[in-house]
């Protein structure tokens, strides 16, 4: 067993692994921050669009549900083989684009929990439609889709793991690379053990924070 | 992205690929979803029994299972069965059905996410509404039918419905082991002609068509589960008269 751990956990499969690691964490951070910017035009579209921009809103309603409703592995594979550029460049653009839809629904349903009055009270004290939007309704929206959005970017880490099908350097393709030298069962599920190992750190720990903070928030 | 998409030509030849690409995939990841979720719906319910259960050892064995499975990707435990799962019955060239592998993958994964809710849906109901029911003479069956369970049924529907939407999804990644789906034969197809703006259209909207109901199912249970519950009128005229 021990002679197999050694023969499998070289220094250099080890580190071939990591930098895999290591690029996943990038493109997940990457997505995220983008998918956070577009997803809150996207709500604020949605929720505020009123009178001869109402046509927006309801694109906005369209691009959402449409990416709702199709595999995430569809779009990876339609944006790798149809947009030229930088292969890291297009899997986060790839991503940010369902991510973007997803994270609209989010920020839309904080919106909504946000009184109206609050928007009369501003106006009131002078505040135009988009500092009131700045100073008021964003921060508090933000504060309460804290843990759907972290439980979104659990998703996205484990999005991520699609990119193999198009043979990105990131933690599972490098993983499968190692594998394909590999022809022992216990060997295979060493790997296998390790890959889920390194998943799980990442994604447990956000996960409690997310319990953590959602106790929080309950006993205020 | 969409270069040639309007290509009259391009579409014939999808036309002709049709009968023999898209429906068996079509047909296949209807296959996989439909039996995949009763799997699902089994170790949730199963899972999500043991996790609102007095005994400590059932409640740390569903948590296990729950954490395990929702913070690992759904192609790693793919991979992992596709590799490891033949090898592990036998030595010789045995290869397991994309369909049961499929199934097994979709199954064990969404059971994990379906016994969050099942559990949720149990915590939901406060414990005095059990004691109460007791102190007006209702049996245990009588508590559960008339007054518990049309309480969770109405808050796990919704997500219930979510669920059954990304498992559908989520049966495309059968496409990383030749799984015979959908999204096999779209990639297959697409890679063949280098028409991929049509093939992966065509996909998206099949597979939009599959889901769609599915979401808005779900709209319509989030937006029921919101109303307030109207009493049932008692017929109480006529048993005095009986009586």
């Amino acid at each position: 067993m021990i002679e197999l751990f050694q023969q499998i956990f070289t220094p250099a499969n080890v580190l071939f692994m990591l930098k895999g690691l290591q690029m996943t964490v990038m493109i997940a951070v990457l997505a995220t921050i983008l998918s956070i910017f577009f997803g809150t035009i996207l709500a604020l579209i949605r929720t505020y669009s009123s009178g001869k921009w109402k046509w927006a809103g309801t694109l906005v309603a369209v691009y959402t549900e449409f990416f709702r409703c199709t595999p995430n592995l569809l779009w990876i594979l339609w944006i790798y083989f149809t947009v030229k550029g930088n292969k890291v460049g297009v899997s986060v653009f790839a991503i940010t684009l369902f991510t973007s839809a997803v994270m609209a629904e989010i920020f839309r349903g904080g919106l909504n929990s946000i009184p109206k009055g609050q928007f009369e009270g501003a106006q009131s004290q002078g505040f135009s439609f988009l500092q009131t939007l700045w100073y008021i309704v964003l921060p508090q929206t933000y504060k309460k889709v804290i843990p759907a959005l972290l439980s979104q970017v659990i998703t996205i880490i484990k999005d991520t793991s699609f990119l193999k099908m198009v043979d990105v350097a990131e933690f599972m393709r490098n993983c499968a690379v190692v594998l394909g030298s590999i022809y022992d069962v216990r060997g295979m599920l060493l790997l296998f053990a390790f890959e889920a190992i390194c998943y799980f750190t990442i994604c447990f720990a956000l996960s409690c924070v997310v319990r953590g903070y959602q106790k929080t928030i309950v006993t205020g | 992205m969409i270069k040639g998409l309007f290509d009259g030509k391009r579409w014939s030849a999808l036309f002709a690929a049709f009968p023999e690409y898209y429906i068996p995939g079509f047909l296949m990841t209807l296959k996989i979803s439909l039996v995949g979720l009763a799997v699902a719906l089994v170790l949730g319910v199963i899972f999500g029994m043991f996790s609102s259960s007095k005994w400590k050892l059932l409640k740390i064995i569903s948590r296990i299972y729950v954490e395990f499975i929702q913070n690992t990707p759904l192609a790693l435990q793919v991979m992992c069965y596709y590799s490891v799962l033949p090898m592990l019955f036998s030595s010789s060239g045995f290869r397991i059905p994309k369909f049961v592998l499929g199934v097994i993958g979709v199954g064990v994964y969404h059971g994990a996410y379906i016994s969050e809710v099942i559990r949720t849906g149990i915590e939901a109901v406060p414990k005095g509404q059990s004691e109460a029911a007791a102190s007006q003479g209702f049996s245990y069956l009588e508590t559960m039918y008339h007054i518990i369970l049309p309480q969770t049924i109405k808050i796990i529907m919704p997500p219930l419905a979510n669920q059954a939407l990304n498992l559908v999804k989520n049966t495309s990644i059968l496409a990383m082991v030749a799984g015979m789906d959908l999204m096999y034969f779209t990639d297959s197809w697409g890679a063949d002609r280098g028409y991929f703006a049509q093939a992966y259209f065509t996909s998206a909207v099949m597979y939009f068509i599959i889901c769609f109901p599915l979401a808005r199912l779900a709209r319509y249970l989030e937006i029921r589960s919101m109303r307030l519950p109207v009493a049932k009128k008692l017929d109480i005229q006529a048993d005095e008269e009986a009586v």
